[in-house]
């Protein structure tokens, strides 16, 4: 892992237990999720024990301790969506895909979070996929939305093997 | 942009930047707020830039990206002054024809107005439409005035005014007594009165005070607090200043979901311009007040809403709560006194400084004064942020404003106040929106979530759903809520499931009452609030559930089948294919059938057909 972004987020917040949660978010931004290396370095750089800042890590939801797959299906758990019918879809998602909210697809492809609330409540469902939101969605939506993902990941497979060209979506390292 | 140092400067700014906006002959905004870039806003931005620049438009025309209008389930929305045109669903192909028609010949397109679902009738403007019409919207109408991003946008727009009068003339005390006499109570949830606690935190001596505007809108289903600091930031950032002269605090923290990314950069982006201007830092507008915010990214945890709690986590620990016997007030954030208000509460501060506080009080109830924003959702028609005067019945909100249901099906509940709140049944609809009496029936007004149910809503599902939420979110330091929530969940499950017993709901009763009663913090007294509400005015639905195991909703996975009508099946096979358990089978043109050992009720097979011929019984 290279640890310069680190010393970056670090820069200027040495010594400052108080800039936990904001050192950690950068470190969220730039690595995906908070490898082990980085809460060492961290608890280093900010003064606080290795434990308090796991603690902090695995207390705070926004804060993934595996990395995620390169599609990362965020499907939103508000009550708007709810009654709207998002559990069909987590369902969906994790029959479709064989992996639990947190999980990674095998293949690196895919990961589900499951996730309170994204803040667009009128339009729900929500699922936002990488950042970007889609409304309104059925299973049937969801289903071809997944399906599209997929072919397209096979597509960019075989024109980079034409290519020669080396894959552009690393499979995300298995869990410890 | 130079530093502002003095009230006459701040005032000499306004005078210029509205004497170069008078040779703008037309202004475009469209609506960047998240529920309209959910809708692609931002091609349809693009779009009609390009076309401005193409027709060599750019130096007359304004093209304004604003926040929130409100009217979500329209967007993307653009309104074009003069005339106040509302357009709705506009396209980046519609971009070409409102240029040339709306902005350079001042027609209007009749396609893109909105039209009524009922009448047909076709609206111009916003005031024209029946969403708007009912509403009192003195803070969500001034996100169309302004570029959030643009500190000149604010200030032409008549914004900083009331910074001025608090700090020249104004003392602490007669701030706290405007904001006592206004009866501004806290839009977070609480609704505690916003004066009395600015006058502790004003009383109590300490080295350096603080002021936190909490923007953790950690209530699923509600996003008001999001669209209001996304939309105008500086209006929160101008009552947070307000706030912090009245109390004597020196330093602010905004405190911001993470994952509302919109919400965290235009709030540091008026940071940075305010502090360019002067308007935070040391000596604003040369006086010896000096006041710097902060912004401070939360990690997204639901206890976090609660004070204490969120102020352990500004301090960079985990947001756990601890007991209030000393208020924040008093001891708060780094235990120094500490006034925290909502994203809503603040929004309200600048109008009761520039109007005072009888014209605040000139809308609402007795106890409840002024106007809230809902955040109206669910299975109604026009979903998106209504504002409306305290004391607006909830029937008004959800037929009037919300259209009713939004396909036919009847709406038998709202649920209002997120997890902390409950389910009102359709024959409390005449309630008014105010604090006290939504509390009174069982339900709060909570941070202004509304969402609005129907027959398909299964309301034991929706106690199982915020149980599951809460057990979730149960930072788990005191014992009711961590262990009490978890036994609530397993008999709902109990229920949902079909292995139910009478005698259940007793026992549910009694360990909601004493979470109710013994829990450290306020999510956790408020947590049993949905599974109480549901079962004193859904009491007969659980009865199905435990008697007949029946889901009368045709929701509970355990208690419900899928069938093919086999009267509506025209054997068309889309089902078959998107089944991905093969548990359909059939024959092309013939009727099909469901193999309910192997249906995983997933729903895709009814999303998918077109005929409605697939079934819930």
């Amino acid at each position: 892992m290279p640890l310069q972004a680190l010393d970056q987020i670090l820069e200027g917040r040495r010594s400052q237990p108080n800039q936990l949660i904001e050192v950690l978010q950068d470190v969220q931004k730039s690595y995906g999720y908070i490898p082990r290396e980085a809460i060492e370095s961290v608890s280093k750089g900010l003064g606080v024990p290795l434990i308090e800042v796991y603690r902090v890590a695995s207390f705070y939801k926004a804060f993934k301790l595996k990395p995620s797959g390169k599609h990362v299906l965020t499907m939103c758990a508000g009550t708007a969506c709810h009654v709207r019918g998002s559990g069909l879809l987590l369902d969906h998602a994790v029959s479709q895909l064989g992996v639990k909210p947190g999980e990674v697809t095998p293949d690196g492809l895919f990961s589900i979070e499951h996730v309170n609330c994204l803040g667009a409540c009128a339009l729900g469902p929500i699922i936002a996929e990488n950042g970007s939101y889609h409304h309104h969605v059925t299973p049937a939506k969801l289903r071809k939305l997944i399906e599209t993902l997929r072919s397209q990941e096979v597509e960019d497979a075989h024109y980079d093997q034409a290519q020669q060209l080396p894959r552009t979506g690393t499979p995300a390292p298995a869990a410890p | 942009m130079t530093r502002l140092n003095s009230y006459r400067e701040l005032e000499h700014l306004r005078q210029r930047l509205l004497e170069q906006r008078q040779t703008i002959t037309t202004t475009v905004m469209v609506c960047g707020g998240t529920g309209c870039r959910t809708s692609n806003s931002q091609a349809v931005i693009d779009a009609v830039r390009e076309e401005l620049t193409s027709q060599g438009l750019d130096g007359s025309v304004r093209l304004c990206v604003t926040g929130c209008h409100g009217f979500c389930e329209q967007g993307p929305v653009v309104i074009i002054e003069p005339g106040n045109i509302f357009y709705c669903h506009v396209t980046p192909e519609d971009a070409f024809e409102i240029v040339y028609q709306t902005v350079m010949k001042g027609e209007v397109i009749e396609r893109l107005l909105y039209e009524d679902p009922v009448s047909g009738e076709r609206f111009k403007t916003e005031g024209e439409i029946p969403f708007y019409k009912a509403q009192e919207r003195r803070i969500l109408s001034r996100n169309r005035l302004v570029d959030p991003c643009s500190i000149e946008d604010y200030i032409a727009a008549g914004g900083y005014s009331a910074l001025p009068i608090v700090l020249n003339g104004m003392t602490p005390q007669n701030i706290v007594n405007e904001i006592k006499a206004s009866g501004l109570r806290g839009r977070g949830g609480g609704g505690f009165p916003t004066g009395r606690k600015w006058a502790e935190c004003m009383e109590t001596p300490g080295d350096e005070k603080y002021v936190i505007c909490n923007a953790d809108e950690g209530d699923p289903g509600a996003y008001m607090d999001r669209c209001v600091l996304e939309g105008n930031p500086h209006l929160v950032l101008e009552g947070m200043m307000v706030g912090a002269r009245a109390v004597g605090a020196s330093k602010g923290y905004i405190y911001v979901r993470n994952e509302y990314p919109l919400a965290v950069k235009n709030s540091r982006i008026a940071v940075e311009q305010a502090r360019e201007l002067g308007l935070l830092g040391n000596n604003i507008l040369g006086t010896s007040f000096s006041f710097d915010v902060e912004i401070a990214r939360g990690g997204g945890a639901f206890v976090c809403g609660e004070s204490t709690a969120l102020m352990a986590s500004i301090e960079g620990k985990v947001g756990e709560p601890r007991p209030k016997d000393v208020h924040t007030v008093v001891d708060g954030l780094y235990h120094q006194p500490t006034t925290l208000n909502n994203v809503e509460t603040w929004a309200n501060v600048p109008a009761i400084i520039l109007n005072g506080s009888s014209w605040f009080a000139s809308e609402g109830t007795k106890g409840s004064k002024g106007t809230k924003i809902l955040s109206l959702t669910g299975r109604v028609k026009n979903t998106g942020l209504v504002e409306v005067a305290m004391g607006t019945s909830i029937r008004e909100v959800v037929f009037d404003i919300g259209g009713g249901s939004a396909n036919g099906n009847k709406i038998r509940a709202v649920q209002t106040g997120g997890p902390s709140g409950g389910c009102l049944p359709l024959d409390k609809f005449d309630l008014a929106v105010d604090f006290d009496v939504l509390a009174e029936a069982g339900s709060m007004i909570g941070s202004g979530g509304m969402v609005v149910m129907d027959e398909e809503t299964c309301m034991v599902d929706v106690a199982k759903y915020f149980l599951t939420f809460l057990q979730d979110e149960s930072c788990g330091k005191c014992l009711p809520c961590r262990v009490g929530i978890d036994r609530m969940l397993e008999i709902i499950t109990d229920i949902t499931e079909g292995r139910g017993r009478m005698e259940q709901l007793d026992l549910l009763e009694e360990l909601g009452d004493t979470i109710s009663q013994t829990a450290l913090c306020g999510l956790g007294r408020t947590a049993p609030n949905p599974v109480l509400s549901t079962l004193r005015y859904f009491r007969p639905e659980y009865e199905a559930h435990i008697k007949e195991k029946r889901c009368p909703a045709g929701v509970c996975k355990a208690l419900i089948t899928y069938r093919i009508d086999p009267d509506k099946c025209t054997g068309c096979g889309v089902c078959l294919r998107s089944c991905v358990h093969g548990a359909i089978t059939g024959q092309k043109k013939e009727v099909h059938v469901i193999d309910t050992q192997l249906c995983q009720k997933c729903g895709v097979c009814r999303s998918e057909c077109k005929f409605d011929a697939v079934q819930v019984v």
